[in-house]
């Protein structure tokens, strides 16, 4: 090696380095307050589509993950508010909560092979079940009206509450957790565990029969898509110091699904590209319309949801990919190349 | 010991009542899945939006059973356009497109509505009295919503049961492939079924309209709900899908009695969750 | 009556047909033989119109069927009972014999029709309100044939009409084949059982391999070698 130019292996860490680097250096450039709070969110909501799709591409769609995000954002809020619990103690536990919600629901589901249409609507359930428990615990909760985490002593950064005036340090927060699930992503796509969810989403009995344990191979994506789901939920209701239980609502759950698939749920950068897009197409929107037309930006949003699915049901990634690869020639197929494959129907 | 409340009876009444008008809803969405084989995430908005009509027509003076028709109308034509320009072009691809793309519809119907109309609740105004059976109180708008639900559902059966397009929506259900050999263009079914899912849902319409305020978001309230009651009867099946209405209809009036409203709701989607993992046909099996 | 010229099909990068033509004159039963995965259900897919063929014609009466959409072909006057009857489970015998008649011009006399077939079918008329699901193997053939009868079809194409059934019940489908002949209807058989066929049919075909390997007199065809085979043990 001496002597010649720099191995693609570490050419590639040398990109991720400088990567890395632009993206620390990010919230000190001077983009604004607006700007600043648009990225955070788009990372936020990048960690939660990244963490759906660990489930969707393999046809596990769920419709329900904001009862994950629910049980994230409450389980702080309310050990915090109710107890002053510092959230370094509340966030695993409100992990370990949905985990365990994930499991309640993923077990007899896998186990019973509850399956595509089926299993979506039993997540829809799940998310009204954490909505509507929210609500009518409004004793606890503030009900319907939400809730404000109680603000900490010190008045700009208090560790010990993790509340922060400054946006940038939950920008670092978002961005570390937005690293962890990117590379949970590579770790499972390079797994055998990825091997067996293809093998399961294609046939599930055949898979069975050739010695792989279907139910515990679900529970692992579906466990590990909870607890990272709840932790974007924890980071959102941390920043906006508001907690609601719309955050566990089909709608939310819905816009969730739409941004991974827009932005092409088989792939890697995929629901993270459809974050962007999400919320820079809503932003816009907005902006457009301003205070005039309540609800314009959003009906837009829904019509080209339409068309989207109409007209380019593979995301815009995957449309991109196979546009590429069409340029460059004959190509190995590429996971976003693919039409979302079905749930199995019964 | 007084086990016999009279109120608890008063609360099943109520219940049977719900459950009319929740048959009639799961009834359209139920027939559509059955022969189109797509479930209209958007389905109760397509009910929010009859209602609208019929709170419109009624505020100038149109009465509220013309208005009714009118919704009726007009959902159905939409149920038209739902199947034409949403549905058809991804009839063939995997069911999520399906899910999702009438997840679209339902944030645009969401919020345009609330562009036209904004987001405050609206009521007809019209308000019945109550039929008074010693101390039980029950609402005549409810009994009369009830009353127009069976006979709607009757309606259908009918129609269903005793014409040839009928016998053909029934036939397409069971086996679609086979129709094209009968001479029947499923592509007319389909559209034929959805304009009666829409009127189905327009009727619906109208009997909230007497109960309850109309507002952009309604159909959070109705929509998943009624999801949860088609699957439980079986998606696709009619029969069983009134039945699970009645039974969750009981549910949520009892609950809601003895602990409360929003705890009701509660129970009926845990409900539902655990029956699912018991039997996720359903009560009664799918017509498959 | 009906002529195939050329026609070459398949599903996809798989080609089933390749360049097969037969006819089927007035009043005629034909069959057309052959082992499983010969194409023989692909034969009547294509002339039923279920699938598009890539060449050749079908042509109905001299009409070229290939611009007629599906639905309309039995209004063309060919019916196709398909291979394992698909009768609408759920539905009563008579409710599928109605669905036969849905054609226009056959719902208004659905009644004197429905008469007709229970006449050549008296079983059917006993087990009318019966549910189809619930009969046995050779009633449902035999619903399955009167359901394709309401619609007074000038053909009538048979898919494998003996598949799924026990030989004894074969031997009584393979009768009402015959009185159906009686009745003046032309019939194309398409069938694995190959010794029953050309018992009742004029000419057959032998398809194998998605082409025409031969055909001929049915009596002739008996004789020929591979009959016997197929009768050892195909």
């Amino acid at each position: 090696m001496s002597g010649r130019s720099a191995s693609p292996a570490l050419r590639r860490r040398l990109w991720a380095a400088l990567g890395l680097a632009a993206l620390l250096v990010v919230p000190h450039l001077p983009w604004g307050q607006y700007v600043l709070h648009l990225i955070v969110l788009m990372l936020v909501w990048a960690c939660v589509g990244t963490a759906w799709s660990l489930m969707g591409r393999f046809g596990l769609v769920s419709l329900g993950h904001g009862a994950f995000i629910g049980i994230g954002m409450y389980g702080v809020g309310l050990l915090w508010n109710t107890y002053s619990l510092t959230p370094w103690l509340g966030i695993p536990i409100a992990v370990a909560a949905a985990v365990l919600v994930g499991l309640l629901i993923g077990y007899p589901s896998f186990r019973f092979q509850v399956v595509g249409h089926y299993f979506a609507l039993v997540t829809l359930a799940l998310g009204e079940v954490v909505r509507l428990s929210v609500i009518a615990a409004r004793d606890f909760t503030g009900g319907s009206l939400g809730m404000t985490p109680k603000h900490a002593a010190d008045e700009h950064v208090s560790w010990f509450a993790l509340q922060f005036s400054n946006k940038a340090y939950f920008y670092h927060f978002a961005l570390l957790l937005w690293l962890v699930v990117l590379w949970l992503w590579v770790r499972i796509d390079r797994s055998k565990l990825r091997t067996a969810l293809e093998a399961i989403s294609e046939d599930e009995i055949a898979a069975a029969s050739i010695g792989i344990h279907v139910t515990r191979t679900k529970l692992t994506v579906t466990l590990l898509s909870a607890g990272l789901t709840a932790l974007g939920g924890i980071l959102l209701g941390q920043y906006n110091m508001y907690i609601s239980p719309e955050w566990s609502g089909i709608g939310v759950s819905l816009q969730v699904v739409f941004a991974s698939i827009v932005g092409g749920m088989y792939s890697l950068w995929g629901p993270s590209l459809g974050a962007v897009l999400t919320i820079a197409l809503n932003e816009s929107l907005r902006n457009a319309f301003g205070t005039r037309l309540v609800g314009a930006s959003e009906s837009i949003y829904g019509l080209l949801l339409i068309l989207f699915i109409i007209f380019m049901p593979n995301g815009i990634y995957g449309g991109l990919a196979a546009w590429w690869n069409k340029r460059r020639g004959p190509p190995a197929p590429t996971p976003g190349a693919d039409a979302p494959s079905s749930a199995s129907s019964r | 010991m007084d086990f016999f409340d009279i109120y608890l009876v008063e609360a099943m009444l109520n219940g049977v009542l719900l459950g009319g008008v929740l048959g009639l809803l799961a009834l359209g969405l139920n027939l559509i899945f059955g022969v189109v084989d797509v479930v209209w995430i958007a389905y109760a908005e397509l009910v929010m939006s009859g209602m609208y009509v019929v709170y419109w027509l009624h505020a100038f003076g149109v009465p509220m059973v013309l208005a009714g028709l009118a919704a009726m109308a007009v959902v159905a034509v939409m149920g038209l356009a739902v199947h034409q320009l949403i549905i058809a072009p991804i009839l063939n691809t995997p069911p999520i497109n399906q899910l999702l793309a009438t997840g679209g519809l339902l944030f645009f119907l969401q919020n345009f509505a609330t562009v036209l109309f904004s987001a405050e609740f609206r009521n007809t105004g019209v308000s019945l009295p109550s039929l008074r059976l010693g101390d039980i109180s029950l609402s005549y708008s409810r009994i009369i919503a009830f009353g127009v639900a069976i006979a709607g559902v009757l309606g259908l059966y009918w129609f269903l049961k005793k014409t040839f397009i009928g016998a053909a929506i029934r036939a397409v259900a069971q086996d679609r492939q086979v129709m094209v050999l009968m001479g029947v263009d499923t592509r007319k079914i389909y559209l034929v079924t959805s304009a009666i899912g829409g009127a189905l849902a327009g009727l619906a319409a109208l009997l909230l309209c007497l109960q309850i305020d109309v507002h952009p978001f309604i159909g959070l309230q109705y929509g998943p709900i009624t999801f949860m009651i088609c699957v439980l009867g079986g998606l696709g099946n009619m029969l069983g899908g009134f039945l699970a209405s009645f039974i969750i209809g009981q549910i949520i009036s009892i609950v809601g009695f003895s602990i409360s409203q929003d705890f009701a709701y509660v129970v009926a989607f845990l409900l539902f969750i655990l029956v699912m993992f018991v039997r996720p046909e359903g009560i009664l099996k799918r017509r498959a | 009556m009906l002529e195939l010229q050329g026609i070459s099909a398949g599903y996809g990068s798989f080609q089933a047909l390749f360049d097969v033509s037969l006819t089927v004159q007035p009043g005629e039963a034909v069959a057309v033989v052959g082992p499983n995965g010969a194409g023989k259900t692909t034969l009547m897919r294509v002339i039923s119109g279920l699938l598009p063929a890539r060449s050749g014609t079908v042509r109905m009466q001299g009409r070229d069927l290939s611009k007629v959409a599906p639905h309309r072909i039995i209004a063309e006057g060919i019916a196709h009972v398909p291979e394992n009857r698909r009768l609408f489970p759920r539905m009563t015998v008579e409710e599928n014999l109605k669905m036969g008649a849905f054609l226009r011009a056959a719902r208004e006399d659905f009644p004197e029709r429905m008469e007709w077939v229970f006449g050549l079918f008296p079983r059917l008329r006993e087990r009318r309100s019966q549910i189809a699901g619930t009969l046995s193997g050779g009633e449902q053939q035999m619903c399955a044939i009167g359901r394709a009868l309401m619609s007074k079809p000038k053909l009538l194409l048979m898919d494998e009409p003996s598949a799924g059934l026990a030989p004894v019940v074969v031997l009584q489908v393979f009768d009402l084949v015959r009185r159906i002949r009686q009745e003046g209807f032309t019939v194309l058989i398409v069938e694995q059982n190959v010794q029953q066929v050309l018992k009742l049919a004029d000419r057959a075909y032998l398809l194998e391999v998605g082409a025409i390997k031969m055909s001929g007199h049915a009596k002739e065809l008996q004789q020929h070698d591979f009959v016997r085979k197929a009768y050892i043990g195909l």
